[in-house]
């Protein structure tokens, strides 16, 4: 019992310790994957512009509930002006980088897992190696960058379309006013509560890509590995972008 | 060829659309906001005595209808007043000039906005004229001190003592021993 316990520590541990030699052999081959910015540019097209649609209509549900949610609360205080603030700071700081973070590991996160693992089970990245192609440069390196490229810009897109979620159901339906929903919203949100929303996209870009890309290359060669590659990576994703969520919020706190 | 092109058309369309996002949000939703276009407004002036935390942005009403916004809350260093600026709509252009204008408070924790009542006088206010008749935003904590010192005065003969019959009973003797 105790054993296994063990057996089941030192495997975790030595599966932490491949994720960070697999991160700083990406980092070390950074500025040859940059050379090659076509391939970069097809993956920020492949993670970032294919993820638009639902991550424009998740942000607008989301901006519209939170619209809903705090106009109600707000009012059993008197102070529905402040519906605005309310809606752009949760945006801004948590919904924004995390929901986006936890659609795309759904989105672009399994479609990167499972793509490596089937080239992996269809000795693709072996025949890269036999022509002396390096598939980490080659394939690796530049669909990370799309991912952590696409993160923040994904993000940001999110949070913008909630706010005129959030507007739509606050100003138009409930009739908050809306000079008061803006001016409050720009008096009191700072340039550090962007700040703080812009670096946990890009820590959990980092996080998200990483774990999927690891996932699918060292998934194992078989249909049930590849499919157990894409289920880790979202499961894993999911864990680490709440406890960074965690982390990064107190920090700035 | 073909297939470049729209791929291309996608990549260019996200990232245009992510720096947007982030320009937007950057600039429209802090302190350092830019404002685009405008509708046919005259702007008028009014001096306050103390404009609370009246913010620029707030609204001007008259009889609850929105008829501007406050766009500018200066400072003038010889009366020391505060100097409101208001935008407003030129469908509203009739509003007499012996109007006054009061700094309100939206709900119990809301914002201030500036509320005008009409006078009765036949000449109207144009642009760049001046509201003479203010009354300043009310400042919870001055009012409690006045009521405070109303009831070390005269424990007795408060005028709330009638409409709360509970509370200057306690209150008054705290204010009365803080006087001694």
């Amino acid at each position: 019992m105790i054993e296994e316990l063990w057996e089941s520590t030192i495997e975790s541990l030595v599966g932490l310790g491949s994720v960070v030699r697999f991160l700083l052999r990406l980092v070390a081959e950074l500025p040859r994957g940059l050379m090659r910015i076509d391939l970069v540019a097809q993956q920020i097209y492949n993670a970032g512009a294919l993820s638009l649609v639902i991550i424009m209509l998740s942000g607008l549900f989301v901006g519209m509930v939170l619209g809903l949610q705090g106009f109600e609360l707000l009012q059993r205080f008197g102070s529905e002006e402040a519906l605005g603030t309310a809606a752009a700071i949760g945006l801004v700081k948590e919904l924004g980088p995390v929901v986006t973070a936890l659609l795309f590991a759904g989105r672009a996160g399994t479609a990167l897992a499972s793509e490596l693992g089937l080239m992996r089970a269809t000795d693709q990245l072996s025949a890269m190696e036999m022509m002396a192609v390096d598939p980490i440069r080659r394939v690796v390196v530049p669909r990370f960058l799309g991912g952590v490229i696409a993160m923040p810009l994904l993000a940001a897109i999110f949070s913008v379309i909630g706010i005129y979620g959030a507007q739509l159901i606050g100003v138009q339906i409930m009739r908050v006013d809306a000079g008061s929903f803006w001016s409050q919203m720009r008096a009191s949100v700072g340039l550090s509560d962007i700040n703080e929303g812009i670096v946990k996209s890009c820590i959990f870009g980092v996080a998200c890509s990483l774990i999927a890309v690891y996932e699918g290359y060292y998934a194992t060669p078989t249909a049930e590995g590849v499919g157990r590659a894409t289920t880790r990576t979202v499961v894993t994703s999911a864990v680490v972008i709440l406890f960074f969520d965690y982390l990064i919020t107190a920090a700035f706190l | 060829m073909r297939k470049t092109r729209t791929l291309n058309l996608g990549t260019g369309t996200f990232v245009l659309l992510g720096f947007a996002a982030l320009f937007f949000l950057t600039t429209q939703t802090t302190s350092r906001g830019l404002s685009f276009g405008s509708k046919p407004h005259y702007d008028l002036t009014a001096k306050f005595d103390n404009v609370g935390d009246l913010k620029v942005g707030a609204p001007v009403s008259m009889s609850g209808v929105e008829m501007g916004r406050v766009t500018k809350i200066g400072f003038d260093s010889k009366e020391y007043k505060a100097v409101v600026t208001m935008r407003m709509d030129e469908r509203y252009n009739q509003i007499p000039t012996d109007s006054d204008a009061s700094i309100y408070t939206q709900g119990l924790l809301g914002g201030k906005f500036i509320g005008l009542t009409a006078g009765g006088a036949d000449t109207y206010l144009k642009d760049k004229d001046q509201i003479d008749f203010t009354q300043s935003a009310f400042v919870l904590e001055n009012l409690i001190g006045q009521v405070l010192a109303n009831f070390a005065k005269n424990p007795s003969q408060s005028d709330s003592a009638k409409s709360a019959p509970d509370t200057p009973a306690a209150a008054a003797p705290k204010a009365t021993e803080k006087k001694q």
